[in-house]
């Protein structure tokens, strides 16, 4: 409604997680853990010789396909078991989306305070809350980095020898990326990115702290500041990250606008993250001031930034479809028809839950203010940009040998680990910014 | 058709805006509000429907869509066959962007179209305007009135919500 009394009146509110609650998390915990025991005892004695030689042969069909890389071939040989590679490649597909989507709640936040804007006020803490996974994340990433090691599952250019001239294992394109993409450096950068974004989440989430405490606007202009320092180291680190992390496991591949298409799979997923966090803060009775008004914008990020996504997936697709490069079309060739063709339903299905659905169905303005759509449409799309970087990592790193169930196991843990840190970061500060200067804006928001 | 005009003038959105509610809870029926520039909220005080353009919009998408996919399919795939990069003739993803271009053309220039002809927003010889002010810094409130309306009364209710000035006017061709 349009009335611009000031009669509404923000107090303090505090999240209070109840032993329930945390027991719902654990629970979904103990899940993950039962679903992986099961995947690892499955793939250990569900018949794993004869899957194993159809999925070698697989994997040589795809690299006869795949002419630059013929060469290579010798780094097949030495891979950890099945159910050990998988577990190694889950925890590091998972890492890297769990952080990317908590690295998202700072991202947004900077944005809307260098953008002056006063709408998304009301779910700020719930950014901040998002971002709770970044310190936990470098670690797991340097621990599962470490574990490539064993067998070299993850990252075919850490193989021994493979950059050096004369050894079996030699391969020359790869050597020519050995500016880069060496240990040393690649730990340095790792530690960098997440480094920078832990500062500068930890920076704003002391300032909006103190601002509560102390009210004023001094804090306000101070986190503009410091947010726009962020975006700009985070715009570069971003797209550095999703090379390093997510395209060099496909180290013979390459794609300019691929940092951009990892961003907005990230970021299209921090949104439904905030929206259904929000929702489900709103319907648990918290949140008084959250309103359709704000439900419509986050809504219309989802339903933008799905597009957006879109976007992206087509103009990389669209390129090497129509060049038709071997060295470049190979990545499609994995993941349409490869390996006896069990990545074909999921590269659809991945269109079809990130795009289609969301598009038709928040289409109208109704359904972007119902909570009911938006929460079944943030699920969808969470679920979809987890598979998205599932088809990211799986045909580069499993190649036929993929899976489901260790994987599933691995993200319910990840999940409940994620939101047992949410919210107790939820739960350290009064869930609407009472001091905020733009409080009031974002109360009487109407759209 | 003349028509005859009670014009509440105000000098601040804000005071207008409460203006609309009291005004209306008066049981006063309001023709129309003229601003200068569009004020966040008075469609939802106004008590004014929400606009159907948008479901214009979609079948003017729809039309885009279907006439871009026709047009590529026809002409390569059918009337003068060509291999392109040795792509099938009829290559569906290189006729996306083509096909997503004609969409949003379609779509917006039917939606200002659509708009213009509904507000009659079109070149006229003698545009109504009920107080040229209110295209500079003046908010105008327009109540339509008759013999029978009691105008002491509706001064006294504009008055009281803040107009500074009250008006009347005919208007034909409105």
């Amino acid at each position: 409604m349009a009335t611009l009394t000031h009669q509404e009146s923000a107090t303090a509110e505090y999240l209070e997680v109840t032993p329930g609650t945390r027991k719902n998390f654990m629970l979904i915990i103990i899940a993950g853990v039962v679903m992986l025991i099961v995947g690892v005892i499955v793939s250990l004695f569900g018949g794993g010789g004869h899957e194993a030689a159809e999925g070698a042969a697989a994997a040589h069909g795809a690299t006869a396909a795949h002419g630059a890389a013929a060469a290579h071939g010798g780094g097949e040989h030495h891979s950890s078991a099945p159910w050990l590679k998988r577990i190694i490649v889950s925890l590091w597909h998972n890492n890297v989306f769990f952080t990317g989507v908590s690295a998202i709640g700072t991202v947004f936040m900077a944005i809307q305070y260098v953008a002056y804007a006063g709408w998304s006020v009301v779910v700020k803490r719930i950014n901040e809350a998002l971002s709770a996974w970044l310190i936990p994340g470098l670690v797991i990433m340097l621990v599962v980095f470490g574990l490539n090691f064993i067998n070299y599952d993850l990252f075919h250019w850490t193989v021994p020898g493979i950059m050096e001239k004369g050894n079996a294992d030699y391969d020359a394109i790869i050597a020519g990326k050995s500016g880069f993409l060496n240990v040393p450096f690649y730990i340095i950068r790792m530690v960098i990115y997440l480094g920078l974004w832990i500062y500068f989440t930890k920076r704003l989430r002391d300032l909006s702290l103190a601002e509560d405490l102390h009210g004023g606007t001094a804090y306000f202009h101070k986190s503009i500041n410091v947010s726009a320092l962020f975006l700009v180291f985070y715009a570069v680190t971003s797209s550095m990250s999703a090379w390093d992390w997510v395209m060099s496991v496909d180290v013979h591949w390459f794609s300019t606008l691929f940092g951009w298409y990892v961003f907005a799979s990230w970021w299209v997923s921090g949104i439904a993250a905030v929206t259904l966090c929000a929702i489900l803060l709103k319907q648990a009775g918290y949140l008084p001031l959250l309103k359709d008004g704000h439900l419509h914008d986050l809504g219309k990020f989802m339903f933008g930034f799905s597009i957006f996504w879109t976007y992206l997936w087509f103009s990389q697709f669209m390129l090497i479809w129509y060049a038709n490069m071997p060295e470049e079309s190979v990545y499609f060739n994995q993941r349409l028809g490869g390996f006896n063709g069990q990545y074909t339903w999921l590269f659809y299905a991945n269109l079809a839950i990130n795009f289609v659905f969301p598009f038709m169905v928040l289409m109208t303005r109704d359904a972007k203010r119902q909570m009911i759509m938006l929460k079944i449409v943030s699920i969808a799309i969470l679920i979809g940009h987890w598979s998205d970087f599932y088809l990211m990592f799986m045909p580069g790193t499993m190649k036929g040998e993929n899976g489901f169930i260790i994987e599933i196991g691995i993200a319910l843990i990840f999940l409940g680990s994620f939101l047992i840190l949410m919210t107790k970061r939820l739960a350290q500060a009064s869930l609407t910014p009472v001091h905020h200067p733009f409080l009031d804006e974002s109360v009487h928001h109407t759209t | 058709m003349t028509k005859r005009f009670a014009l509440g003038i105000f000098e601040d959105e804000d005071v207008l805006l409460h203006a609309v509610e009291n005004v209306r809870e008066a049981g006063v029926k309001i023709y129309e509000v003229f601003t200068p520039f569009p004020i966040h909220g008075i469609d939802d005080a106004l008590g004014i429907e929400r606009s159907r353009l948008p479901i214009a919009a979609f079948f003017f998408g729809l039309t885009g869509l279907s006439f871009a996919l026709w047009m590529q399919i026809y002409m390569l795939g059918f009337d003068w066959p060509m291999i392109i990069g040795g792509k099938p003739h009829i290559a569906l993803p290189a006729f996306i962007p083509v096909t997503f271009e004609l969409t949003v053309l379609f779509c917006c220039h039917g939606m200002v179209i659509t708009f213009y002809a509904i507000s009659k927003l079109y070149p006229r010889w003698k545009t109504p305007v009920l107080d040229v002010r209110s295209t500079d810094d003046k908010f105008v409130m327009a109540i339509e009135v008759n013999e029978n309306t009691d105008m002491n009364k509706l001064t006294q209710i504009l008055r009281e919500n803040g107009a500074s000035e009250v008006n009347q006017k005919e208007m034909s061709k409105f």
